[in-house]
């Protein structure tokens, strides 16, 4: 079976400060990447209230409060915490760290319009998909891109 | 006159000795203490510990106190034996004292449970001044902590550690924290809320050794495990300190027997406090030991009255954030014992009571202890419950505590401290048109004393003034759930000074958009400006000086002091808007110039093009001084308001403000400048200024109230930058001025800024000055940024071609 995702190495740990996001362009999807301290989360760049830039918000736990209009955004799945019956949600971005470097797990493009819009279906995944380093280590695409 | 001698110069035997003193004088009084202190409130070491309070904050009885009624006072002196027969004691600094009355108050000790290594450096225990002051010496961020013991003292002491940066687990023997005062539920809760705060918590472990050579360096337990730590608090409970009485021959079981009027198997002996035993009960709580003080002052006066019955114990964790109370006997194994409960886990409130013959037996409150006035009366006069049966767990229905308030009489006082009856209230609201507390309070005086008597304030208030709502403490917000009054010293006493401590020791751990922000405010206006300033606590346009505008863009405002600005000025910034391609040059409403539309990682490259400073037109902060023409050019002006204005801006800009300062200062009463609508406004008449506060045409249109009228320039910067400070050090994080001075009324202001005395004036002056001297133009990180990515787009590593 092709794989429909890999591993893109994206910036140093030490880009990101505690507590604080930064976005980035990776292909055609902006993501917002936040520090938690004990890992890194990731999800589109966008709040889906007004397109406000949740890399520039505030990290609450787990969660980003965009700087627009106060929406929050969980950063595990990309859901809107503040309003539970949003129908919109971010995509959510699996994360790892290899050599200090964090890496995001991005679709293919080929893949990624059909993709973006089954975000919301994986609502539900457990917060230890993210524990990064065994995500890197049992990862096959990751070996081949060579990292 | 007779000779009373007391050994124990604690809380029970001086408590005591003041009873007496209440009667007529009739004894030659000596009293003994072994520590080398006056006595003090044993029961606050815990805020010793924890920084709340200094030693000196917690003396009971001064040496003055001594003095004052001829009491011998005889420190450091340990009593080691009594003569029965010659009526002698004999003190370790083989002194001999006669007495005719001898009262035994020595307390208790430290219970040691038998475990190996108690000897090593690092192992205290927790119960006199000594112990906290050794403590304290030890205490420091990352210093790994055991306390044995999860007891009410336990706990306070794991907590007192814990502020000071301990890293502090608590081991306690059984399967309930503070299991005599709590069921296993209430424990559960109470656990629960200890390991929020962060405190480890270890259950049914027992303690068997304390490791380490000659220094502390861990402890081992019963089932094999251990767990390392640099100091070991035992807080294993106490034992009767007896040690004296048995050796003189007296009745003693766990205690010293003493009967119903505190008098021991011995004539002219009498016991009293943790060292005496009555009907088989030693108690350890202080309400006890105060009632048997004055059950045996009657009767060593001669004018014994009623006996001494027991006590109905209650006890209180004095941790800030953990209410828990507990009174009376909350088993219910006894045969007709009702219980009734009413928890909440995720509010973490459980309430238990319990009833015998409709007469209530106990009470356990953890989470919300706001009814343990009520259920301690109930305890106390052994009420019939029947009729309450099914409001016992919440509060008494408005309706009644109205009648209460209709039914008393217009000449009854209802503030005590201040002498102010129900009439004079109620004229106060009709007649003057008073209608919040706070005005009744600077109207009448009423409830600014001990201020138990505010709920029937409210309820006359509420009463007579329809519209009024009851003024209930506003906490910050649920991650930090104390008001910002309460938070402010909570900030200031236990000397944090990092937001992410205070949400680790006090509140959720991570806090939000509502909280973060106003805890970075108090910091920075507390340690004015010393501080572990959190960027990421702060809103974005904290993080890089420039307001977000709603496509993600920022606007840029420089300041432009007083409005006046210059050709080259200009020059400069229309340069700067052609070549970053501004979208939009505006002149707003504060006599400035915006730059709308810039991008983030522009914005170090514009504020060096510009070479201006930041007008803060981002942040909660100081905005700007608006201003009229003065005198320069004004055929009018009487007032050089330009100039006055420019300096009152200089004077106060680049600090951090509870909510925005907007200013103005005009130079005639024409009020070109609407200084009679802005947060602080100076308005020139002919030889004097008039400065106004607490101004407002925005949400809501306030004119200012005046703070004062004065005759130079000078006095009018000073009352203003008064004013200011008294604002930022008062206000809650976003209160405008108008809310603020409306809030505390202008009366209160001016006493406590303008007319305040001189030592406070210079305190505002001190703290302003401290503030002003640590702060910087925020743009001048462009150069310098706080960190390597604060206005810079990160590209990814790795090109994705897709």
């Amino acid at each position: 079976m092709k794989a429909t995702k890999r591993w893109v190495q994206i910036t140093s740990v030490e880009s990101i400060p505690l507590r604080e996001g930064r976005s980035v362009q990776v292909g055609e999807h902006e993501v917002a990447i936040f520090n938690l301290g004990d890992r890194f989360l990731a999800v589109g760049n966008r709040c889906p209230h007004r397109g406000g830039p949740l890399a520039e918000g505030i990290v609450s736990g787990a969660t980003v409060v965009c700087p627009l209009h106060a929406w929050k955004v969980s950063l595990e799945t990309g859901s809107v915490v503040s309003a539970p019956n949003a129908p919109n949600c971010v995509e959510a971005f699996h994360t790892c760290v290899k050599d200090g470097f964090i890496f995001l797990e991005m679709p293919l493009a080929s893949k990624a319009k059909e993709e973006s819009s089954s975000a919301c279906v994986d609502q539900e995944r457990p917060a230890s998909w993210f524990e990064s380093s065994a995500v890197v280590q049992d990862n096959p695409d990751l070996k081949n891109i060579g990292v | 006159m007779e000779k009373l001698v007391v050994v124990g110069n604690g809380m029970a035997g001086v408590g005591c000795v003041e009873q007496i003193l209440k009667h007529a004088p009739k004894f030659e009084i000596t009293v003994f203490g072994e520590e080398t202190h006056v006595n003090y409130n044993r029961i606050l070491l815990s805020s010793v510990l924890a920084g709340e309070k200094a030693a000196d904050d917690i003396v009971l009885n001064s040496l003055e106190w001594y003095q004052k009624n001829q009491i011998e006072l005889r420190l450091g002196v340990r009593i080691t034996d009594i003569d029965v027969a010659g009526k002698t004691v004999a003190g370790d600094d083989g002194s001999v004292t006669a007495f005719d009355k001898l009262l035994i108050a020595t307390g208790s000790n430290p219970l040691i449970p038998p475990m190996e290594g108690v000897e090593k450096d690092g192992v205290y225990v927790f119960r006199n001044l000594d112990d906290t002051r050794a403590l304290l010496d030890r205490v420091g961020k990352g210093v790994r902590a055991v306390v044995v013991g999860g007891g009410l003292l336990g706990l306070e002491a794991a907590r007192g550690l814990q502020v000071h940066g301990c890293e502090v687990t608590v081991v306690h023997l059984m399967d309930t924290l503070m299991e005599r005062q709590l069921d296993f539920t209430g424990g559960g809760y109470l656990k629960t809320k200890m390991e929020c705060l962060g405190i480890k918590v270890l259950m049914e472990k027992s303690t068997t050794a304390i490791l380490g050579n000659e220094k502390v360096e861990g402890v081992a337990f019963k089932d094999g495990s251990t767990i390392e730590a640099e100091i070991v608090v035992i807080a294993a409970g106490i034992r009767p300190n007896v040690e004296l009485a048995r050796k003189a021959g007296l009745q003693v079981n766990r205690g010293i027997v003493v009967s119903d009027f505190l008098e021991t198997s011995l004539p002219d002996i009498f016991a009293i406090g943790e060292c005496a035993e009555h009907k088989g009960v030693c108690y350890g709580l202080v309400a006890p030991l105060l009632e048997q003080g004055k059950v045996l002052a009657a009767t060593i006066t001669g004018n014994q009255g009623p006996c001494y019955e027991g006590s109905v114990t209650a006890a209180k964790l004095k941790i800030m954030g953990v209410d828990v109370f507990s009174a009376g006997d909350f088993s219910e194994s006894a045969p007709g014992t009702d219980a009734v409960r009413y928890e909440d886990a995720a509010l973490g409130v459980y309430k238990k009571l319990t009833l015998r013959d409709g007469k209530l037996a106990g009470a356990i409150l953890v989470g919300d202890t706001s009814d343990s006035h009520r259920y301690m009366e109930w305890l106390r006069t052994q009420a019939d419950l029947t009729p309450q049966r099914r409001q016992l767990l919440f509060p008494a229905p408005a309706e009644d505590a109205e009648l209460d308030v209709a039914e008393m009489p217009d000449t009854k006082v209802v503030c005590g401290c201040m002498g102010v009856t129900k009439g004079a209230i109620i004229e106060a609201i009709l007649q003057k048109g008073m209608n919040t507390l706070a005005q009744l309070k600077e109207c009448t005086r009423a409830s600014t004393g001990c201020g138990s008597c505010t709920e029937h304030c409210q309820q006359l208030l509420k009463a007579v003034v329809p519209e009024f709502q009851e003024e209930s403490e506003k906490v910050l917000c649920k991650c930090v759930p104390f008001g910002e009054e309460k938070l402010r010293d909570i900030l200031r006493s236990q000397r944090l000074r990092s937001v992410q401590e205070v949400l680790d020791i006090y509140g959720n751990g991570h806090g939000c958009e509502v909280c973060k922000p106003a805890l970075s405010y108090m910091m920075d206006m507390l340690w004015c400006g010393d501080h572990d300033e959190d960027r990421s606590a702060r809103f974005i346009n904290d993080r890089v000086h420039a307001n977000i505008q709603k496509d993600g863009t920022f606007s840029v405002v420089p300041r432009m002091r007083g409005g006046v600005t210059s050709a080259k000025e200009l020059r400069r910034i229309a340069d700067v808007a052609e070549k970053y391609n501004v979208p939009m040059v505006k002149i707003t409403g504060s006599q400035r110039i915006d730059l709308l539309g810039v991008k983030k990682s522009d914005l170090p490259k514009i504020w060096a093009d510009l070479g201006m400073p930041s007008g803060q037109a981002y942040t909660k902060g100081v905005r700007m001084v608006k201003t009229c023409v003065g005198t320069d050019f004004c055929r009018f002006g009487v007032q050089d308001s330009t100039r006055a204005g420019i300096e009152l801006e200089r004077r106060l800009e680049h600090l951090y403000t509870p909510h925005k300062v907007k200013m103005g200062a005009v130079g005639c009463p024409r009020n070109c400048a609407e200084a009679t609508v802005k947060d602080i406004g100076l308005i020139g008449q002919d030889g004097t200024w008039q400065v106004v506060v607490g101004g407002a045409a925005g949400k809501k249109v306030r004119k200012a109230d005046l703070l004062i009228t004065v005759e130079s320039t000078e006095e009018a910067l000073q009352a203003a930058t008064l004013f200011f400070q008294y604002y930022r050090e008062n206000a809650n994080y976003l209160e405008r001025t108008y809310d603020f001075v409306e809030r505390v009324s202008i009366g209160k202001v001016r006493r406590d800024t303008v007319y305040a005395p001189l030592a406070v004036q210079q305190g505002l002056r001190y703290r302003l000055r401290q503030s002003k001297r640590l702060a910087r133009d925020a743009w001048l990180e462009g150069d310098e940024p706080r960190h390597p990515t604060q206005f810079v787009q990160i590209e990814p590593l790795e090109k994705v071609n897709q």
